[in-house]
């Protein structure tokens, strides 16, 4: 299949959109796993799993990939339903407020874990 | 020149193949999924916060909302789950054909519904 140039956008979409999934799925596996190995978790060994650095950091990574992938995957929905332009104009501008406001949340919840300790 | 054709839009007799409803259900569960983020964020900060909000989650969590609400939403997660999955084999060949497609998407059916059932039991027992 030849790529022209009007179609890049998509082919880096779609790539991005797999391997988002893919980071996603495997956080989201290690979340499950972690919280059913620990049946009955309390609040010191939860909070000491995400004490650390490098949790913290992984997880915003992981926030910020959830945030590209769903701006993606709710770009493409509303280009499919929305056919108004205006309509879908100031859908997404909902939106990317709505996914700012989940990235400036997140931070804020994983740097102030423990604050109240 | 436009013609007065008749239109028949009775949902419940469009019968859409079973990948197509797979695939359906992949979008709405991302939309449920996008919406049911805050929710989430607001749990793992009562979990994260102190030992009191810590302790609080299960009191909240008694809730008959929340707790609807949140079987909702891990429900949706995971549909997109296995939907995903079965979305980045076919990229990768396996299962494209008609019959694979139907047999990929029964899959995604069964292993989504026996998670969200022990969601539920998770959640309501």
């Amino acid at each position: 299949m030849v790529v022209k140039t009007a179609s890049k956008a998509g082919l880096r979409d779609w790539l991005i959109q797999r391997v988002s999934a893919i980071i996603i799925g495997l956080y989201t596996l290690f979340i499950v796993i972690y919280l059913l190995a620990n049946p009955s978790l309390a609040y010191a060994q939860w909070h000491h799993l995400f004490q650390g650095l490098p949790m913290r950091i992984i997880t915003l990574l992981v926030v910020l990939t959830i945030v590209w992938h769903a701006w993606i995957g709710l770009w493409t929905v509303l280009t499919d339903y929305v056919k108004n332009t205006s309509v879908r104009v100031i859908v997404q501008g909902i939106i990317i407020i709505l996914l700012a406001a989940y990235i400036i949340s997140s931070i804020d919840v994983l740097w102030s874990a423990g604050s109240g300790y | 020149m436009k013609q007065a054709r008749p239109v028949y839009l009775n949902l419940w007799r469009i019968r859409l193949p079973i990948p197509g409803i797979v695939s359906i259900l992949h979008r709405i569960s991302g939309v449920i999924i996008f919406l049911g983020l805050p929710y989430l964020l607001y749990l793992l900060n009562l979990s994260l916060h102190s030992p009191e909000t810590f302790n609080q989650l299960s009191m909240q969590l008694s809730n008959p909302g929340q707790k609807l609400w949140l079987w909702i939403i891990l429900s949706a997660v995971a549909w997109h789950f296995f939907a995903g999955i079965r979305h980045l084999l076919m990229d990768a060949g396996v299962g494209e054909s008609l019959r694979g497609g139907r047999a990929g998407a029964w899959i995604v059916i069964v292993l989504s519904a026996i998670v969200i059932i022990l969601l539920g039991i998770g959640i309501w027992s």
